[in-house]
C-alpha cells in the first residue's frame, strides 16, 4: 500500500503527509519536555533554603560547566551538518549528502560519548545517582530522557544514511522530504537541550 | 565565448566554469548562511556560560539564561527549521502548542506560589 501525500501536498493542508505528522509529533514532545520542566522548577522552588540537608545544591558545583557547553556546541555543530546534508540533497549532490549525515551521525555519538563517560559513569562512581537528592533525580531524568531522543535520532538517520539511502535513486524527491523531517526532529533535540543546559548546569 | 562564432574561442578549465555556475554559487550562499547561523549559535553559548560567571541575583540569572536561551531556540526553529517561511498551519499548531506550553507551566506554579512561606513538612 502507497502512503499518499509523501511528495505532493495535501490540497486541505497544504502540507505533506509526513511533514504534518512530524510537526504533531514535535508539539506533543513540547508538552512531554514541558512536563519536566514544570517539575524541575515546583521541585526547586519548594525547596527549603540552605543549610537545611534537603536544600538545592548549586547546580554548577555539581555538573561540569565546560564539558555541558561542549555538549552543546556538539550538538549545534550537528544541526548545521544536518541542515547542508538535505541542502545537499535539493542540489542533487549525493556524495556530499552522505559526507554531511556521516558527520551529524558522528557528532551525535560524540555527544553520547562525553554524555556517558565524562558525565555520567564519573558522577555514578563519587555515589551522586538519581536517589541522591531531587536535583540529580531531575538531572538523569532530563538528560536521560534527551539522550534518548538522540539514540532514537542515530537509529533514524544511521538508517539514512546506509540502508535507506537507495531511495535515492528510486524516487529522490521523496527522499529528500524524509530527510526533511528527520532533520526537523534533529533540530527539536538540539532545541530542547539548548534549553536544559542553562536549566540544570548554570542557573 | 564572443570570438566563437570565427573559430577563436578559448577554452576555459573546469573550476572556472564551476564557480560562475549559478546553481553552485546558490548552493554555497544557503551553506555559508547555515554555517553561519550556527556560528552565531555557538557565540551565543559562550555568552551564556560568560554571563553566568556573575554573581547576580537569581531572578536576574534566570531572566539572563532564558533570554538568551529563547533568542537561539528561535534562530534554530526560524532558520534551520525553516518556521519563518513555513505553511500557516504549522504556525497555527504551534501557538495552541505554545498557549498549551505556558499553562502547563505556570498553572500548576501558581497553585504552589500560594503555598511558599506555609509550614512544610521538612
Amino acid at each position: 500500500m502507497e502512503i499518499p501525500f509523501t511528495i505532493n501536498e495535501r490540497p486541505d493542508t497544504g502540507l505533506t503527509n509526513p511533514k504534518f505528522g512530524i510537526w504533531l509529533f514535535l508539539a506533543s514532545e513540547v508538552m512531554l519536555f514541558g512536563s519536566l520542566f514544570t517539575s524541575y522548577i515546583i521541585l526547586r522552588i519548594g525547596s527549603p533554603v540552605p543549610p537545611h540537608i534537603l536544600a538545592w545544591p548549586i547546580q554548577s558545583q555539581e555538573l561540569n560547566v565546560l564539558i555541558g557547553a561542549i555538549n552543546t556546541a556538539i550538538l549545534i555543530a550537528s544541526s548545521v551538518t544536518m541542515i547542508l546534508s538535505w541542502v545537499a540533497l535539493k542540489e542533487k549532490q549525493f556524495k556530499k549528502f552522505k559526507l554531511y549525515m556521516g558527520l551529524t551521525i558522528v557528532l551525535a555519538v560524540l555527544f553520547l560519548v562525553v554524555k556517558i563517560w565524562l558525565e555520567y559513569l564519573p558522577k555514578i562512581q563519587h555515589g551522586h545517582v538519581m536517589s541522591t537528592n531531587n536535583f540529580f533525580a531531575m538531572y538523569y531524568l532530563m538528560t536521560g530522557l534527551h539522550a534518548l531522543h538522540i539514540i532514537g535520532g542515530i537509529v533514524v538517520l544511521a538508517y539514512f544514511w546506509g540502508p535507506g539511502a537507495k531511495m535515492w535513486e528510486s524516487n529522490p524527491e521523496q527522499f529528500t522530504n524524509r530527510i526533511e523531517v528527520a532533520g526537523l526532529y534533529w533540530h527539536f533535540v538540539d532545541l530542547v537541550w539548548i534549553f536544559l543546559f542553562p536549566t540544570l548546569y548554570l542557573l | 565565448m564572443a570570438f566563437c562564432g570565427l573559430g577563436l574561442d578559448i577554452s576555459v578549465s573546469n573550476p572556472l566554469l564551476v564557480m560562475s555556475d549559478p546553481h553552485n554559487n546558490l548552493a554555497s550562499n544557503k551553506n555559508l548562511h547555515y554555517v553561519l547561523i550556527g556560528a552565531l549559535l555557538l557565540v551565543l553559548t559562550v555568552v551564556t556560560v560568560w554571563t553566568s560567571t556573575f554573581s547576580f541575583s537569581i531572578g536576574v540569572s534566570v531572566g539572563i539564561a532564558l533570554i538568551i536561551a529563547t533568542v537561539k531556540g528561535s534562530l534554530v526553529a526560524s532558520y534551520f527549521m525553516h518556521l519563518i517561511t513555513e505553511n500557516k498551519l504549522i504556525l497555527i499548531i504551534l501557538f495552541f502548542t505554545v498557549i498549551f506550553f505556558i499553562a502547563l507551566i505556570f498553572l500548576p506554579l501558581s497553585d504552589t506560589m500560594n503555598t511558599v512561606g506555609s509550614p512544610n513538612v521538612y
